[in-house]
């Protein structure tokens, strides 16, 4: 009897599937880790040879940036490297803060009627495309700083306003899930102790989210550093930097117009030729080396952490 | 003499009643230690007696549950950390918090309004000597309290709760997570701390009851069946379903 229904079911190829599903999937792992490599060896071959040609120190410390002169052609990127640093710091600052107590807000606090719109908007304006974020940079930033503050409008503040808002949805909704995974016992256990919400939330709970929290962070960096067609409509796109100490440490800094690495590399690439070309992969190499930095310098800080959101 | 009296107690959760017209009395400097199958309301109950209810949303507690000699009614005290204070929690799982040893037991004192650094010492001193641990732990003190192993951490979280001094201890089965030697560790450490501490334990563990001796409460869908000293809780029932669920019948 049982051995007349067993012989109905047909003996399935169980090792061969099993085989081909395990290379298939090593197969589209390896077309993503690929392309990084592709991309790493283009620009690099590209730009380290440049950058050389120009002279290494002359290329990151210099100040003048006159690619198309005729007799001498200058590659000082020194301007660029300062304009996306200082507004990637300054965006950092503001939309980091921001940000991350959203994010509490959102984890802890927030009543269960306002948590689903509000949720909707901030992954929206995640979505939101850039050029649409520069758009807004062009119709109301770059006209209220015009009328309100010395310069043209077309100024750094633009860029690190624009940038602070475009950081957001990355740290809000990475530092909510870090947040969020965080066991719930932590929270217990402060409040057994005689914590308040609020204390048990911010001494414990939050300090235990750190790790995710840094890699919201680390990422929200990312995006300000890359981030090229919001910041072209409201930089004003000029190639220069404070000239000396003491014009660094005064607030005219925040009117003048800048241009950063990226958004000098897309205005260019369209006509650029020969050396010229080659410069703006060598801009490329140090953005790209900017990155990796930013991420070493997250699996260094996080070291001793534990990524609860990894865990579970 | 009690140092606990709880009368006439109902929980609500939305419209489930979890807990039905609870009367106790939890006696002070001894154990207490609630049995019953799962979902009989133990857990639910002991959580009442620190207000950790006041998380869940919807719960509801009707009832008088007066604390200490001056009999405050726990559910007036509009601060709940000074509740908190008085009654101490130890939970299933252990939960030291991801920060040092030290920063672990000195927490809950900071929080107290503890701010002379030897003072904290001392604390620290004192409470890891109480729960026996301190030999083991001493000289890494600043090390993260999550290095430990799962027996030293529970220790630790009882040390943590101590430290402030609370008159009640609330331990939440606190040795399901446990490997057997770390349990007994454990219960050695609550039979000397009952000298000290008031303390009502939930437990799973028939077992673990009548070796901590004391007082035990047996519920059952959310009522008490039967209370009374341990030993004569386990040797002689007077109800029909103690004695059904001590013999192993259900549960």
């Amino acid at each position: 009897m049982t051995k007349g229904v067993s012989n109905t079911f047909k003996k399935r190829n169980v090792n061969l599937t099993e085989t081909i599903a395990k290379i298939f999937f090593l197969v589209c792992s390896l077309v993503s880790a690929l392309t990084l490599f592709i991309i790493i060896y283009f620009i690099f071959t590209n730009g380290v040879p440049a950058m050389f040609q120009v002279g290494f120190l002359d290329f990151i410390t210099g100040r003048t940036w006159a690619p198309e002169h005729n007799y001498a052609p200058q590659f000082g990127m020194l301007p660029m490297l300062y304009a996306s640093l200082i507004s990637t710091f300054f965006a950092f600052i503001i939309g980091s803060r921001i940000g991350k107590w959203c994010a509490i807000y959102l984890a802890f606090f927030c009543p269960k009627k306002i948590y689903k719109p509000l949720k909707t908007m901030i992954e929206l304006l995640g979505g939101i495309p850039s050029v649409i974020y520069g758009f807004f940079g062009v119709a109301v930033i770059v006209p209220f700083l015009r009328n309100n503050f010395p310069g043209f409008g077309n100024s750094l503040l633009a860029v690190i306003i624009i940038l602070s808002m475009m950081v957001l949805p990355t740290v809000i909704n990475l530092s909510e899930a870090a947040l969020r995974s965080v066991p719930k016992h932590f929270f217990e256990g402060a409040l057994a102790l005689g914590s308040t919400k609020t204390e048990a939330i911010f001494e414990i709970v939050t300090p235990a989210a750190r790790a995710g929290i840094n890699g919201a962070f680390v990422l929200g960096i990312g995006r300000a550093v890359g981030e090229t067609m919001a910041v072209i409509m409201v930089a004003g796109n000029v190639s220069q930097m404070p000239g000396s100490i003491s014009e660094f440490f005064s607030t005219s800094i925040f009117f003048a117009p800048v241009r950063t690495m990226t958004t000098g590399i897309a205005l260019e690439m369209s006509y650029a030729s020969g050396l010229h070309r080659d410069t703006l992969f060598g801009i490329g190499v140090i953005l790209f080396t900017i990155i990796i930095i930013l991420n070493i310098s997250l699996t260094i800080l996080n070291r001793n952490e534990t990524n609860y959101a990894k865990e579970s | 003499m009690p140092n606990f009296t709880i009368k006439n107690a109902n929980l609500y959760y939305s419209d489930f009643q979890a807990l039905k017209d609870i009367n106790l009395n939890i006696n002070d400097k001894n154990i207490t230690t609630f049995i019953g199958p799962s979902g009989c309301g133990k857990s639910s109950f002991l959580r009442c007696l620190n207000r950790m209810n006041d998380l869940v949303d919807g719960a509801r507690v009707t009832g008088k549950f007066l604390l200490g000699n001056d009999e405050t009614d726990i559910y007036k005290i509009s601060d709940v950390s000074e509740l908190r204070k008085r009654v101490g929690m130890v939970f299933q799982k252990p939960n030291p918090f991801p920060m040092t040893i030290y920063d672990n037991i000195t927490y809950g004192a900071k929080m107290h309004g503890i701010k002379d650094k030897k003072k904290l010492d001392d604390i620290v001193e004192k409470s890891l000597r109480d729960v026996a641990i301190w030999e083991e732990v001493k000289d890494r003190l600043k090390k993260s309290a999550l290095g430990l192993s799962g027996g030293q951490q529970q220790r630790l979280c009882i040390a943590r709760t101590i430290a402030i001094e609370p008159e009640v201890l609330l331990m939440d089965e606190p040795t399901s997570a446990l490997d057997p030697i770390s349990t007994i560790k454990i219960e050695d450490l609550v039979g000397n701390l009952k000298k000290d501490y008031t303390i009502v334990m939930v437990t799973h563990n028939m077992q673990q009851a009548s070796r901590l001796g004391g007082h035990t409460a047996f519920f059952l869908n959310g009522e008490i069946i039967e209370y009374s000293k341990t030993s004569l809780l386990f040797s002689n029932p007077k109800e029909k379903q103690t004695e059904d669920y001590i013999t192993g019948r259900f549960g």
